[in-house]
């Protein structure tokens, strides 16, 4: 890091959370181990978009969550503004949670359907024990405005919006609390395109207003790379690769991230072209592959990395790589024109 | 609709049982003894071998019949939603309780509901206990279910993430969307308690004989059902009746509140 | 069009009884899709691309749904007065269809030997034993390792992205001349996404068959079909060749949903965006359906339905102003 960068808002460090299997009728006993999360490390500056990509069990969302200690992490340290919220107790857990909240990605399960819409942005408020009165009501009009709704929605419940509208009243909750931290877990993932991109901008607006900080959890290599400042890539619970945006998709140099780029189909009929393809599935997180976990789909594996597992290393400034090659895999994206 | 109608007749039957009986419900009259259901305003369903009044007995026997199944309801929504809540949200609990419920589900429920009854002895409270013991472990079964389904939606997630404290997250949260599944299963609970005070009371473990009850004049009308077989067949409709309505309620009531089963019918 | 159309879609339309009265999901649309080419139709959730996929194939779940009126040509027969017998045959025989779920689109209590072979045998008649042979090689087509060994797994052994190539193989397993693919990589991670892309195009090259593919993704589009049609609405917007719907759209709504997707080459501070949202279907704007969202809305564009001009040859737009240049 360079010594112009602020100072984090957000801490991760060696973020561990492994679910155990268990089995038996009366006495339950470990079986196996699902490693959702393993030795995961990052920070977010204030005002900061980090962008956590990564297929479908890839440990992403659990991150999240465990980010926000929805979840209890297995070990690990997770710092907000230099205070240790995982050995916080309970009353002070409560006054943290005011900073840092989150944006769901189904916007039909992610409202209580017998509230209306002023009770469930005020929600976060009651819970720290506001009390409900007319101030409040101005309060929860002045945040519809504020995402786009109309103010009058106040009294109106769920169903009577759209999923974009929707989506717009779980953010409207999130900011209730006035965070300075805000986990959007696929938080556009499930909205039509022409929607999706209103909620982006919205975003991206009230980043600038709010100086909020994100961690943009999606599937959606384009919208990361739209809306982060800097991605992480996930794989099997790994953060495999970690840069700024313009050099992890202009030169990325993990075979993963590569593979991945490759493979999203890009809206533009005159780049169609034959490219590299990951042969096979992911692997189970219960049994993942000794040393790199990608080797068993990773065109460049060798002996090495089917026995030593790679550490992260800074491939160049801010650009942190864990793969044992890296120093001879050339950093090429597949995304540039070749003519 | 021809449930709650069929209902609401049973009910204004026991809430106005003062006014419509012609008269005391154990009055006795020897001479009177046997009389068949005739178009008379007093002799509407006949008498039966003590010379009393059926009409006074059924509709007695109707707030019998309703207040033991009301009580056994209330338990229900007490005890059967404080349990499901709590096995369902506190995962660590779920097992243990719910193998004790499974416990007191493999009895036949009738034979449980005897054993409870014979212990305690004979009383409407007994048959209301006994009740409760015996649909309490369904009631909390069906909590359970649905609030397993609603800790998982993302609302609650939301809720977990502003803070929000265990009780406030169940009652604010979880309970007012599992209420449909509860409020169906408990308009069948009340039919099946309906049906069950008259088992109880027809083997003589529920209501003491001063009071009456649709269980009781189907067991007392027994020895005669050959000769004055309406002191079986009156009380034996009323029981029915009350059942069906209640059933046809709970079908009715799921239609309402659930909405899939809305669209379907559309 | 110089070769005689396998499908020929005349004014289709299809609706939906509701307590609400009836909601017309599919309005007059038409469209044509020659042999061996690749028909992409793409729109939002409400455009009526799945209701579409489904009337062709006549599997609409009715009630509610009932095509209302149109003609579905297939080889020159009308698919909607077939006796249900003889589309039952055409189905899985001539005309092949994937679903997006691979989940629940396998029966989860027999093999996925068990499934292929059943389709097979159900359109010709052929043995137990020619019907497996058939059916390893089938999956041996479409990229199952050890197929010999796999044939006899249930369907939760395999991934989603191999669910997805034994639904495929199961579609293809008696050569149809058309395949209808709804959403087939919606619910597949990008890096299977890609994998089963390329098999449908392997497959569709060498079968030498149509494909209908039907998704909202615009890259799947743009790597995958020949033509495309856009839906809005329950109606076609726009329609015409991949190179000129990406280049040079006509309808402000292709323009717009080109432009509000986030593009992974490109660099732009802010997304372009349509404003509003998606009418319901219950309340449907008079005229042209796009209007309210519209930027380049006139007078006359709520006036009555826009009627479809071609703008250049094969390129045809549902817009009253589509002749004034290419929108940004």
């Amino acid at each position: 890091m360079s010594a112009t960068s602020p100072a984090p808002l957000l801490r991760v460090e060696n973020l561990t959370k492994h679910f155990p299997i268990t089995a038996g009728f009366f006495v339950k006993r470990e079986v196996g181990r699902v490693r959702a999360v393993d030795d995961v490390s990052f920070h977010i500056a204030q005002g900061e978009t980090l962008g956590l990509v990564g297929e479908s069990g890839c440990g992403k969302s659990t991150t999240g969550r465990l980010v926000l200690r929805l979840i209890e992490p297995t070990s690990g340290k997770v710092e907000i503004e230099g205070r240790d919220i995982l050995s916080s107790t309970p009353a002070e857990m409560r006054e943290l949670r005011k900073g840092m909240q989150i944006v769901f990605q189904d916007p039909y399960s992610s409202l209580n359907p017998r509230m209306t819409v002023e009770e469930i942005i005020l929600e976060p408020l009651y819970v720290q024990g506001a009390r409900p009165g007319p101030e409040m009501t101005r309060r929860a009009r002045k945040l519809l405005e504020t995402v786009g709704l109309s103010p009058n929605h106040v009294v109106r419940y769920p169903h009577e919006f759209s999923g974009g509208q929707r989506q717009r009243i779980g953010i409207a909750r999130a900011l209730a609390p006035q965070p300075r931290f805000v986990v959007c877990d696929e938080a556009v993932s499930a909205l039509d395109v022409s929607v999706q991109a209103q909620i982006v901008n919205l975003l991206q607006d009230l980043q600038e207003e709010f100086r909020l900080s994100y961690l943009f959890i999606a599937h959606d290599l384009a919208v990361v790379k739209h809306i982060s400042d800097r991605v992480a890539v996930m794989y099997l619970g790994k953060i495999v690769e970690q840069a700024d945006k313009a050099s992890l998709y202009a030169s990325p140099r993990h075979p993963y991230t590569q593979a991945l780029l490759a493979s999203i189909p890009v809206p533009n009929p005159r780049l169609r072209r034959p490219r590299a393809r990951l042969t096979g599935d992911v692997p189970s997180a219960m049994a993942p592959p000794a040393g790199c976990r990608f080797n068993t789909r990773c065109p460049h594996a060798t002996d090495l990395c089917r026995t030593v597992e790679p550490p992260a290393i800074e491939a160049a400034p801010g650009h942190v790589v864990a793969c044992h090659h890296v120093a001879s895999i050339p950093a090429v994206s597949p995304l540039a024109p070749q003519r | 609709m021809i449930g709650l109608v069929m209902f609401s007749f049973v009910v204004a039957l026991a809430v106005f049982a003062w006014w419509i009986a012609p008269n005391d419900p154990n009055r006795t009259a020897i001479r009177m003894r046997f009389r068949p259901p005739q178009l008379d305003r007093v002799l509407l369903l006949g008498t039966d071998n003590l010379g009393r009044n059926m009409l006074s007995r059924i509709v007695h026997g109707a707030q019998l019949s309703l207040l033991i199944g009301l009580g056994v309801v209330l338990l229900n929504s007490v005890f059967g939603v404080l349990l499901g809540a709590v096995a369902g949200y506190f995962r660590k609990l779920d097992g243990p309780m719910m193998r004790l419920a499974d416990a007191l589900m493999a009895f036949p429920s009738i034979l449980l509901a005897i054993g409870i009854a014979a212990a305690l002895g004979p009383s409407a409270w007994t048959a209301v206990i006994a009740l409760s013991v015996v649909y309490i472990p369904r009631t909390a079964r069906i909590v359970r279910a649905s609030v397993l389904v609603v800790r998982e939606m993302e609302f609650v997630q939301a809720a977990r993430a502003s803070g929000a404290g265990h009780w406030r997250i169940i009652s604010r949260h979880i309970m007012p969307n599992c209420m449909a599944p509860l409020i169906v299963q408990l308009s069948f609970i009340f039919a099946y308690a309906v049906l069950s005070e008259a088992v109880l009371s027809f083997l003589g473990l529920g209501a003491p004989p001063s009071i009456p009850s649709w269980g009781t004049m189907i067991s007392e009308g027994r020895t005669y059902i050959r000769e004055a077989s309406w002191l079986t067949i009156v009380p034996g409709c009323a029981i029915a009746l009350t059942v069906l309505g209640l059933n046809l309620m709970g079908d009715g009531l799921r239609d309402v509140l659930d909405p899939r089963l809305k669209i379907e019918q559309g | 069009m110089a070769a005689q159309p396998l499908l020929s879609v005349r004014n289709l339309r299809t609706v939906f009884g509701t307590m609400q009265g009836d909601v017309t999901a599919v309005d007059d649309v038409s469209f044509d899709v020659v042999p061996g080419e690749v028909l992409g139709i793409v729109g939002e959730s409400g455009s009526g691309k799945s209701v579409t996929a489904l009337s062709i194939m006549g599997l609409l779940p009715q009630p509610p749904g009932r095509v209302a009126g149109g003609e579905i040509l297939f080889e020159g027969r009308d698919l909607l007065k077939l006796p249900k017998s003889e589309m039952r045959r055409m189905r899985g025989s001539a005309i092949g269809m994937i679903f997006q779920e691979p989940m629940t689109s396998l029966n989860p209590v027999f093999t996925i030997g068990d499934q292929i072979t059943e389709t097979i045998r159900v359109h010709e008649r052929i043995g137990a034993a020619a019907a497996r042979v058939r059916g390893i090689e089938m999956l041996e087509k479409v990229g199952i390792p050890s197929p010999q060994r796999r044939i006899d797994d249930f369907p939760h052994q395999l991934s989603g992205g191999m669910r997805q190539r034994v639904m495929i193989a199961m579609a293809l397993s008696c050569s149809p001349k058309l395949l209808l693919a709804d959403e087939p990589t919606t619910a597949l991670d990008v890096t299977i996404q890609a994998q089963i892309l390329d098999l449908l195009r392997d497959l569709q090259r060498e079968m030498g068959m149509a494909i209908v593919i039907i998704t909202h993704n615009m890259g799947v589009i743009a790597e995958f079909a020949d033509r495309v049609a856009v839906m809005y609405a329950g109606r076609i917007a726009e329609e015409g060749p991949v190179g000129r719907i990406f280049d040079a759209p006509t309808h402000p709504y292709t323009a717009g949903l080109l432009s509000s997707t986030p593009d992974l080459i490109g660099e732009v501070p802010r997304l372009r965006t349509i404003p509003g949202t998606l009418p319901s279907l219950y309340e449907l704007p008079p005229g042209c359906r796009f209007a309210p969202r519209c930027g380049r809305r006139v007078e006359a564009c709520e006036a009555g339905r826009p009627a479809t001009q071609e703008i250049a040859p094969g390129h045809f737009a549902a817009c009253i102003r589509a002749r004034e240049g290419a929108s940004a």
